[in-house]
């Protein structure tokens, strides 16, 4: 036993260069789990089994972004994301089970920037905490967005598709500069109706329907295998933004 | 003198062994165990009003509620009495209930606020009081038994004259009738009798100082109560029924502690009902017999089809017997024999009776002559029988308003149709006397009087017979036109005719009487016979519930109401138009059904209901409550058609409860059904759980093995194997909780309007991993518009389906996934060049844990169509599996669009 925990703790050494993650879950085989196979020597890992100590170590280790677990024993995941979001824009990635679709959209609407479901593999979180540490402190303000063979002029509202210009509505127009603007970002149904409509809207989930299609069909190769605006199940769409 | 083998037994063995019998220790358990779970009664008992039961009572309480006891006065009189007005003082009284009685408010003690009030002790004055019309029930000590019922104690105080089988006695010694009588049942089952005394001489004392209060009622007879020798009879039968009780009560002591002692045998009486007016005089002197020889006493009535003359009064006679005989402890039978003397042996010589009592004849002397006495027949039988014949003649005066007299209407139309008819024959005979003989006029007569005998009953044939014996004489015996007789041969002639006339009238008139007889029975036999072919043909409650009511209606011409319980309180399933039960009626329906017995009009308890509500029970349960209203009023009390409807409510009851035990044979086969496939389940969980884990556990214990070291080839197997298998698992648990969330119902569906293109994009997404070169065909026409449906189950759907053909196909075959529309129906197809399912499996693969042989051997979960199918229905939508022509399979699902 003793030789595993000198395992770990080399892990938790504070560094200034590596970005620091944050690690908050109350089963402690998922700690461990998550700690080894992070364990990579590019970031410097810190960890909080509930709620109360995931809020005093965001205050205490600034970190570059947190994975929060949403069950946890003393508060509500949801309530852990608004608090920090009271004060910071830290990236977070929400753990969470098979099928809380609604927790999910709970923590996204709260906040949360991205989710992924348990179980996942470690290839896929390592390539999301890296996309998230990529974009967290400049991309909002870059005009042309790219990205396999889609290009979104934001500053001249053009959109190219594989060479070609693609005429939008105004609407569409709209809908994919929201997208760009947070690629890679789960938006949930609520905030992009909200976001494109306003809030008197957001119970007409069919209107974005309806638009997502439209746009499809106009950027998408195959509309029914689409390779840039994917749908997240029951949560919203997402621009992949790789 | 007899020889009874029963009766040695006990006394060998009493003698044997001083140990009480396992029987007697039985007994005197239930009574302990009933004793300790049933409130207690505690009566005080007096011989006349004035003694003091209501102030000893009144102490008593007191005594009690200084004792830390929980008491209220459910009903007490004082009577102005200051010293009751003092006692009263300080106790809890429940304010009486007002009934209205046909629009005057009558005061009585509210039942139903002492049963909610439930104090430990009740007072309830005046036992023997008869409440007002209207009440739940008739008598008082009804309701004392519901509060003991409720495990309520109660006191209560009584007279002496006021029980049943000393009615008559007291009646005897004093003259006057008590009306309101209390079973002896009840002084029997008190835990406690507290006798109360005064010497006669301060009773009569205290009722010249006017210190005793009568009730209206009595003012009239009680002069003729309160004398000293009235007094002093009545005090002595106080005494000695409350010294029997103690006698009792020393008798059980003295058993349960084997105390020796010269114990009386099991004596056993049995009274023959005959329905004659003294019948009931016999069963109290029988009762009281049976109380001094602490014996079981047992009544029946013998019916003899030979002797049927005034069926309905007898029956109706023997009916109130038999209920009086029960309500003073006997046990009843009824008995169908020619012989009366020869049934009554054999029934007692089958139930051990060792003592038969029978009332003196009261016919004359002369009758006797003609036809042997049945006591005489009785004795002559009864071998090793005691008989004891009882005195009940017409001497010991029976108070006038007890006698039931049956008034026949006399047939006065008969006489007169009797009186033309002789006058008709004698003009007949006018013109033949001349050629015959007036011995063969006669014959012409005779003819007059069968006819008379068939056509106009039994005393207008008799009338016949007599006038015509006049009119012969008078009209063509020599003298002519007197009623002289020159030849006294004719009055051999005269007796003769008269003779024949009335054994012929008799004959002819019993033979109809028994045809009549006959037919009703048959009609009632013909009507249980319809009822019980209609309800053998019912299949179900419905057919039931319509054979009862059209039945019943049929044959007793009553209009009913059919109640069954529904949950918590009866509902009324079957009625009568003009038949509605408002909440008074459903009251006293919900009264029989809980205490299972029949309550309203016609019987004893809530008489004022507008219909007679009859259990229909089968042993131990109440399956419902019929309701009914009779054609004729005197139909109610009618044993005829009381004993019909019982027999009705008997079929009614067998039947109900076949459908209900149909229901729960049903029910166990469900049961049984949903336990195979719980064990099938089971069976699947640990095979598909652990086969995963085996892989898992086995490769990574592997390389955790530090002796071993692996190629980096069998490392990276090892690695592959438990990580597929790990995914395997996943897929499992995930498609078990969703099994589970679907069949519990906690699935919610989130239907929104959804794009299939969509649907069919995030399934593909889904599937990528597994998807490899395959090439499948998306086809969704731009008309297809949004579709409502939870889209993330809908997914879910085209997951499983596309799964399945994956895994069934060979890898180079397409698959085609299309949408469209016809009519109302969203249809989607997802299509595969697969080798297809055999015809009979195409049902079964929708069912769960129904897998096929996969070729490359890992299988699917077995659960993932019925997933499918479980969400689609849950959409109101349709999945099946079809054959594809050319080869291959095609799943449709159908789901609604509106």
């Amino acid at each position: 036993m003793p030789d595993k925990r000198k395992k770990i703790v080399p892990n938790l050494k504070s560094s200034t260069n590596v970005p620091r993650v944050l690690i908050v879950d109350d089963e402690v085989t998922i700690l461990r789990f998550l700690k080894t196979a992070l364990d990579t020597g590019e970031f410097s890992l810190h960890q909080a089994e509930n709620g109360h100590t995931a809020l005093a170590a965001a205050t205490a280790c600034r970190p570059d972004i947190i994975l929060l677990d949403l069950g946890l024993p003393d508060m509500d995941g949801i309530e852990v994301i608004r608090r920090i979001r009271e004060w910071s824009q830290v990236p977070i990635i929400v753990l969470s089970v098979r099928d809380g679709e609604d927790d999910k959209v709970g923590a996204l609407d709260a906040g949360a920037d991205d989710y992924l479901t348990k179980p996942f593999s470690v290839a896929e979180l390592q390539a999301r905490i890296r996309v998230w540490l990529r974009r967290s402190p400049h991309q909002a303000s870059e005009p042309i967005f790219s990205c396999r063979g889609l290009e979104v002029d934001l500053s001249h509202r053009r959109v190219v598709v594989r060479g070609e210009v693609v005429q939008l509505t105004p609407t569409e127009y709209d809908l994919l500069r929201l997208l760009v603007n947070h690629a890679g970002k789960v938006l949930t149904h609520d905030q992009i109706l909200r976001g494109i409509w306003g809030a008197a809207y957001a119970e007409h989930q069919n209107v974005l329907r309806v638009n997502i299609s439209n746009l499809r069909q106009k950027i998408e190769k195959d509309p029914s295998q689409p390779r840039y605006i994917v749908t997240e199940l029951g949560v919203g769409y997402r621009l992949k933004s790789e | 003198m007899r020889a009874c083998v029963k009766r040695d037994g006990i006394v060998m063995r009493t003698a044997e062994e001083a140990r009480p019998s396992p029987d007697t220790l039985l007994k005197l358990a239930n009574a302990e165990e009933a004793e300790s779970e049933r409130a207690k009664l505690k009566i005080f008992l007096g011989y006349a009003s004035g003694v003091g039961k209501t102030y000893a009572m009144l102490e008593a309480a007191r005594q009690r509620m200084r004792d830390g006891r929980d008491l209220v006065s459910a009903v007490v009189e004082s009577h102005g009495r200051s010293e009751t007005e003092s006692l009263l003082e300080g106790l809890e009284a429940i304010p009486k209930a007002q009934i209205d009685d046909m629009g005057v408010l009558l005061p009585e003690m509210d039942l139903d606020a002492v049963l909610a009030r439930r104090p430990q002790i009740a007072l309830v004055d005046e036992l023997a009081h008869s409440n007002a019309a209207g009440s739940r029930h008739e008598k008082r000590w009804q309701d004392v038994e519901e509060l003991l019922a409720a495990g309520i104690d109660v006191y209560t105080t009584v007279n002496i004259q006021h029980f049943e089988s000393l009615n008559d006695v007291v009646a005897q010694i004093t003259g006057v009738i008590v009306s309101e009588t209390v079973p002896d049942s009840l002084l029997d089952r008190a835990a406690e009798i507290r006798l109360v005394d005064i010497p006669p001489e301060d009773l009569l004392q205290r009722l010249q100082e006017g210190k005793i209060y009568i009730p209206v009622k009595e003012q009239l007879t009680a002069e003729q109560f309160f004398k000293p020798g009235n007094l002093m009879a009545l005090r002595e039968l106080s005494l000695r029924r409350a010294a029997s009780r103690v006698d009792d009560q020393m008798r059980a002591y003295m058993e349960s502690r084997s105390i020796q002692g010269p114990w009386p045998v099991a004596e056993k009486l049995l009274v023959c009902l005959s329905g004659s007016p003294y019948s009931e005089r016999l069963i109290r002197a029988t009762k009281r017999l049976a109380d001094e020889m602490k014996a079981d006493w047992q009544a029946v009535y013998i019916e003899t089809p030979g002797v049927s003359r005034h069926v309905s009064e007898n029956r109706e006679r023997v009916w109130r017997d038999l209920r009086l005989a029960e309500s003073l402890g006997a046990q009843v039978a009824t008995l169908t024999s020619t012989s009366i003397a020869e049934a009554l042996i054999g029934y007692a010589v089958k139930n051990n009776v060792t003592k038969i009592v029978v009332g003196k004849p009261t016919k004359p002397r002369w009758r006797e002559l003609l036809r042997q006495p049945l006591v005489d027949r009785i004795i002559r039988v009864s071998g090793s029988i005691d008989v004891q014949v009882v005195s009940i003649t017409d001497e010991q005066k029976i108070p006038a308003a007890r006698v039931f007299r049956p008034g026949t209407p006399t047939p006065w139309p008969g006489y007169l149709k009797s009186l033309a008819l002789v006058l008709a024959t004698s003009l007949v005979c006018e013109p033949a006397h001349r050629y015959l003989a007036p011995t063969n006029l006669v014959m012409i007569y005779l003819l007059a009087v069968v006819f008379a005998a068939t056509r106009l009953g039994r005393r207008p044939a008799a009338l016949t017979a007599f006038l015509s014996v006049l009119a012969f004489d008078f009209f063509f015996v020599p003298p002519r036109f007197t009623f002289a007789a020159s030849d006294p041969e004719y009055l051999i002639t005269f007796g003769a005719l008269f003779t024949v006339g009335i054994v012929i009238s008799t004959l002819v008139s019993q033979s109809r009487e028994r045809a009549e007889a006959i037919r009703e029975r048959e009609v009632q036999t013909a009507s249980l016979y319809h009822l019980s072919r209609d309800l053998a043909v019912a299949s179900d409650l419905t057919g039931i519930l319509d054979a009862i009511v059209r039945n019943i209606e049929e044959s007793l011409g009553a209009q009913i109401a059919l109640l069954l319980p529904e949950g918590e309180r009866l509902e009324v399933r079957r009625a009568n138009s003009d038949l509605s039960l408002d909440m008074k009626e459903l009251a006293v329906a919900d009264w029989a059904f809980k205490k299972c017995s029949p309550a309203g009009r016609g019987t004893d308890t809530l008489v004022s209901a507008q219909l007679l509500y009859l259990p229909i029970a089968t042993t131990g349960d109440v399956l419902g409550i019929l309701g009914l209203r009779l054609g004729d009023e005197s139909d109610y009390a009618s044993p005829l058609s009381r004993r019909l409807l019982q027999a009705f409510v008997t079929q009614a009851a067998l039947a109900i409860e076949r459908v209900h035990l149909g229901k729960q044979a049903e029910q166990a086969q469900v049961l049984q059904a949903r336990d195979t496939l719980e064990r099938a389940l089971m069976n699947s969980i640990s095979h598909d759980l652990r086969t995963p884990l085996v892989s898992i556990t086995g490769a990574l214990g592997a390389l955790r093995d530090k002796g071993r070291v692996f190629e980096a080839d069998t490392r990276e197997e090892l690695l592959d194997g438990a990580f597929e298998e790990a995914g395997r698992l996943n897929r499992f648990v995930g498609n078990l909780l969703d099994m589970t969330r679907l069949e519990s119902g906690a699935l919610k569906l989130k239907q929104v309007p959804c794009d299939v293109q969509d649907v069919f994009g995030c399934a593909l997404a889904a599937l990528e991993p597994q998807l490899g070169k395959r090439v499948i065909e998306v086809r969704v026409p731009s008309w297809v518009e949004l579709v409502r449906m939870d889209m993330v189950l809908m997914t879910q759907v085209v997951i499983n389906l596309l799964d399945n053909a994956l895994k069934y196909t060979p890898v180079e075959s397409n698959i085609d996934l299309t949408a469209g529309l016809a009519g109302h129906t969203l249809n989607l197809t997802i299509s595969d060049r697969g080798p297809g399912i055999p015809e009979h499996d195409l049902k079964r693969v929708f069912d769960k844990f129904f897998r096929l042989p996969v070729p490359e051997g890992a299988g699917g979960t077995g659960l993932g169509l019925s997933i499918c199918k479980g969400i689609v229905e849950a959409h109101s939508g349709n999945i099946r599996a079809e054959n594809r022509d050319g080869g291959g399979l095609r799943m449709i699902v159908e789901l609604p669009f509106t």
